[in-house]
């Protein structure tokens, strides 16, 4: 098995994210069998096809019972362990990828899984069918073609190098399907579950949860613990915490606030664990540089540089779910920019007193002096609201004027998509910390739709280009410096503030892993209960 | 009367029709789109040529008079057409959700009948009482009270004293009554609580109107028991607006329990509701609206029908 230097610098990074209360003893313990964990879903999937979805509520419902081909190992994340792949072996070139699958899998049919489902898999993400929605599409562009040479060995030969490849086949979302299946209908993962995973499908009861039982002939010995599960749908933060609280549910794997944390740490003492992590979420300072006078760099850079992001940290932290002060890339994790050098970056600075002067300063060269705009935010309580909130404290200290607007999630996505927003708080929702997730929104619009400040900027996309390229660790980091740097000093969109993660369970919950995002973990095989 | 029924049905066509034309052109005023909530709604990093595609699919490229089209064929064919979120069709997804907000009403109903008639009468027959005070101020109680306050009143009583709740998921009645009504009682409890209010206050009110009236004195001075002339002759007359209100209110309750569903983590129509506005899911709220105004049509004219079985002077022709 080959490991690439930069995954290897990657590992160095240790632990990204510090555990609270970890679930560390649960190592320490024989697990037990039997029993079935009821947990809380805060919303319902509108489907269970994990390729064409992007929200977590997919992923918690259906991940149980698939398995993808490696997977992320969050004891010692971002490594990476074999899922369905019993070996894998990348050629030094980083132009083919060869996985050996570990023989004897079968779906939850009884059908054997074989490369071919593998190759249907990824064919489907890569390419789908007319009517098959797939996400990650743009992902796996540079696959050029897979081969199954054998039933149990899937060889993937690159059009171009990707460094970031192999995560990528980590990804949680890219569950394989059957073959068969998908020959029969190329949409029936969207209704139907026929995966290999630790559980089998027993029902979804529309509004009200899903629920599956162990899968006795799953491939890993003496794997799922439990005899089931039940994931629970609690639309409502309120009903969530009663729940919990009452024990109907023993854990919310997403996250919640801090005040919440609060009052179940208040309310029910030592029998909650509470697991806290930096997350692989940010809110964004959106420009729509279309709009007058967005279209201007200097009041753009005025406008990141009055925001007291390390003060604003202190305070939000404590009623909100933002937390850390970062770039580009997640605050902490191996790629980050060190505070020494972020500090030097437009926004960044922890003078604010001077930056703020500066930023003066440029709105009067700029002619911008009374200032006045409108700032488009969803409508979320958690944690969009105080974030819109202090923003409009922290340009009102430049003398800027600015009316917050929040929306629902559809008129505030439809409002910002088609380009009719000043000034907006946007999002970036990511599933790990490589970094062609991470730089990927600051591409140019006509490459990256998800970027909302609608510029073009070329030389952007060539450091995206030759950073994606780049298999030299050190290179890489200084291509993502560039790409950050200029980024930032063109300001079109800056990271706000980063996530943190709050996951509580009952302490009878042993065996599931915290991580840095929620979208990893939901698979509950190794989860099992001390009842 | 049966005339007079049948004029009625035919004349809920038009109103539902009216309904429909209204609810299909409002719901496109809204701004925002299903597609983009469904597909980036979490962050994700979806393509515009992905959102087209879907958008396609579920006919929403098509010319506005060309949806409406479908629309409305679709209602005369009773196809109301699958969830533009979901793809399964709405009589499914209403379905289940339906059966529980619509025991949820009738356990509210019965609960805030059986009690409120009591409780009405009394408090009108002991005028001045400190029962018909305590009644009345009960009864404000109830209508000042939110529901969902209420509610959640309950659930923490619940959980403080007896470190217990109801059940989270729901049993259908004819699958485990003991777990149904277990989980069940306590919103219809809350829901119930203004119903009475309200149903008790207008009965207490009627009938201290009908108890001034000639016939009533009548009655008295012809030597009728008591008993007889207040639950023959009074009674029998005050229900008769208190049926209209208890109509009304059933009606109001199927498509109002929203909040109170939120709170007890119910899977109901109210809950439907509010997903489905939020994610734009034209389908499924049009179809919803539809539902609710048939009900309110239908329950009017039980209503209206139920006023000749009361009270036999009224006869329609």
């Amino acid at each position: 098995m080959n490991s690439l230097t930069r995954r290897s610098v990657l590992m160095t990074g240790a632990a990204a994210f510090a555990l609270g209360g970890s679930n560390l003893e649960s190592y320490a313990q024989q697990p037990k069998k039997g029993g079935t964990l009821n947990f809380a879903i805060s919303a319902e999937t509108p489907h269970y096809d994990n390729h064409g979805s992007d929200t977590f509520a997919t992923l918690h419902f259906a991940a149980p019972f698939y398995n993808t081909l490696l997977r992320f190992d969050l004891s010692k994340f971002p490594e990476i362990e074999s899922d369905l792949a019993d070996k894998w072996e990348v050629a030094p070139d980083l132009m083919t990828y060869t996985f050996k699958l570990h023989p004897g899998v079968k779906f939850h049919d009884g059908s054997d899984l074989t490369s071919a489902d593998i190759k249907a898999t990824y064919d489907r993400l890569r390419n789908p069918p007319q009517g098959v929605v797939s996400t990650r599409k743009a992902t796996f562009n540079d696959i050029g073609t897979i081969e199954t040479p054998d039933p149990l060995t899937v060889i993937f030969k690159m059009k171009a190098v990707n460094a970031s490849m192999l995560e990528h086949f980590a990804s949680p979302w890219n569950v394989v399907y059957s073959a068969k299946d998908l020959a029969a209908d190329p949409n029936g993962p969207k209704t139907k579950i026929n995966g290999t995973g630790p559980y089998t499908f027993t029902e979804h009861v529309k509004g009200s949860h899903v629920s599956g039982k162990r899968n006795e002939g799953y491939f890993k010995k003496g794997l799922p613990y439990l005899d089931g599960f039940r994931g629970v749908f609690t639309l409502q933060a309120a009903a969530m915490l009663n729940a919990l609280q009452g024990g109907q549910v023993l854990a919310e794997f997403r996250g919640i606030s801090p005040a919440e944390r609060d009052r179940l740490v208040q309310a029910m003492g030592d029998k909650i664990r509470i697991e806290e992590s930096s997350w692989t979420l940010n809110l964004l300072i959106c420009f729509n540089i279309e709009k007058k006078p967005f279209d201007d760099v200097r009041v753009r850079k005025a406008l990141v540089m009055a925001v007291d992001r390390w003060g604003g940290s202190q305070g939000l932290s404590r009623i909100s779910t933002l937390r850390s002060v970062g770039g580009v890339i997640r605050p902490g994790s191996p790629f980050a920019t060190p505070e020494a050098e972020l500090v030097k970056l437009p926004g960044f600075a922890k003078d604010i007193k001077a930056s703020r002067e500066e930023a003066k300063k440029l709105l009067k060269e700029a002619g911008q002096e009374n200032l006045k705009f409108q700032l488009w935010n969803r409508n979320l309580a958690m944690p969009y609201t105080p974030a819109g909130i202090f923003l409009v404290d922290q340009w009102r200290q430049i003398g800027v004027e600015v009316e917050h607007k929040q929306s629902d999630t559809a008129p505030y996505l439809a409002h910002m998509n088609a380009g009719n927003h000043d000034v907006a708080i946007d999002f970036s929702n990511l599933f790990m910390d490589d970094s062609s997730l991470a730089l990927a929104k600051y591409l140019s619009v006509d490459r990256a739709p998800e970027n909302r400040s609608r510029h073009k900027d070329a030389e952007l996309d060539k450091l995206y280009d030759d950073h994606l390229r780049e298999r030299d660790v050190e290179k890489r980091k200084a291509l993502i410096r560039a790409f950050e740097k200029r980024a930032f000093e063109n300001a079109y969109q800056q990271p706000l503030l980063w996530w943190h993660r709050i996951v509580p369970s009952h302490k009878v919950v042993m065996g599931w892993q915290m991580s840095p995002s929620h979208n990893l973990g939901a698979q509950l095989e190794g989860v099992w209960l001390n009842a | 009367m049966l005339r007079y029924t049948l004029n009625r049905l035919l004349l809920m066509i038009p109103t539902l029709i009216g309904v429909a034309v209204l609810v299909f052109f409002m719901l496109r005023v809204i701004p925002g789109d299903v597609v983009e909530v469904k597909l980036r709604g979490d962050g994700g990093n979806v393509s515009q040529e992905t959102i087209e595609m879907e958008r396609k699919r579920l006919g929403l490229d098509k010319p506005l008079i060309y949806q409406f089209k479908d629309w409305m064929v679709g209602l005369a064919t009773l196809d109301l057409g699958k969830s533009m979120w979901t793809d399964r069709p709405v009589t499914e997804e209403i379905g289940l959700r339906l059966e529980l907000s619509l025991q949820v009403a009738i356990m509210a109903s019965m609960f805030a009948v059986l009690l409120a008639i009591p409780l009405g009468t009394t408090a009108a027959l002991m005028r001045g009482t400190w029962i018909d005070y305590a009644v009345r101020i009960i009864t404000i109680g109830g209508l000042s009270i939110p529901s969902f306050w209420f509610g959640m009143l309950i659930m923490i009583s619940l959980l403080t004293f007896f470190n217990w709740l109801p059940p989270i998921t729901f049993t259908p009645i004819y699958v485990d009554p003991v777990a149904n009504l277990t989980q069940l009682i306590w919103p219809a409890l809350a829901v119930g609580y203004r119903y009475c209010a309200v149903v008790a206050r207008m009965i207490r009110s009627s009938l201290l109107e009908v108890l001034n009236e000639d016939y009533i004195r009548t009655a008295r001075a012809k030597g009728v028991f008591e008993k007889v002339v207040i639950s023959r002759h009074a009674l029998r007359n005050a229900l008769l607006p208190a049926i209209t209100v208890i109509g009304i209110e059933f009606a109001f309750l199927i498509g109002g329990l929203v909040v109170t569903e939120q709170v007890f983590n119910l899977n109901g129509i109210g809950m439907l509701f509010v997903q489905s506005v939020s994610r734009n899911d034209f389908t499924l709220i049009q179809a919803m609206v539809m539902m609710i105004a048939a009900f309110y049509v239908v329950i009017n004219l039980v209503v209206d029908l139920l006023y000749a079985v009361f009270d036999p002077r009224i006869r329609y022709a």
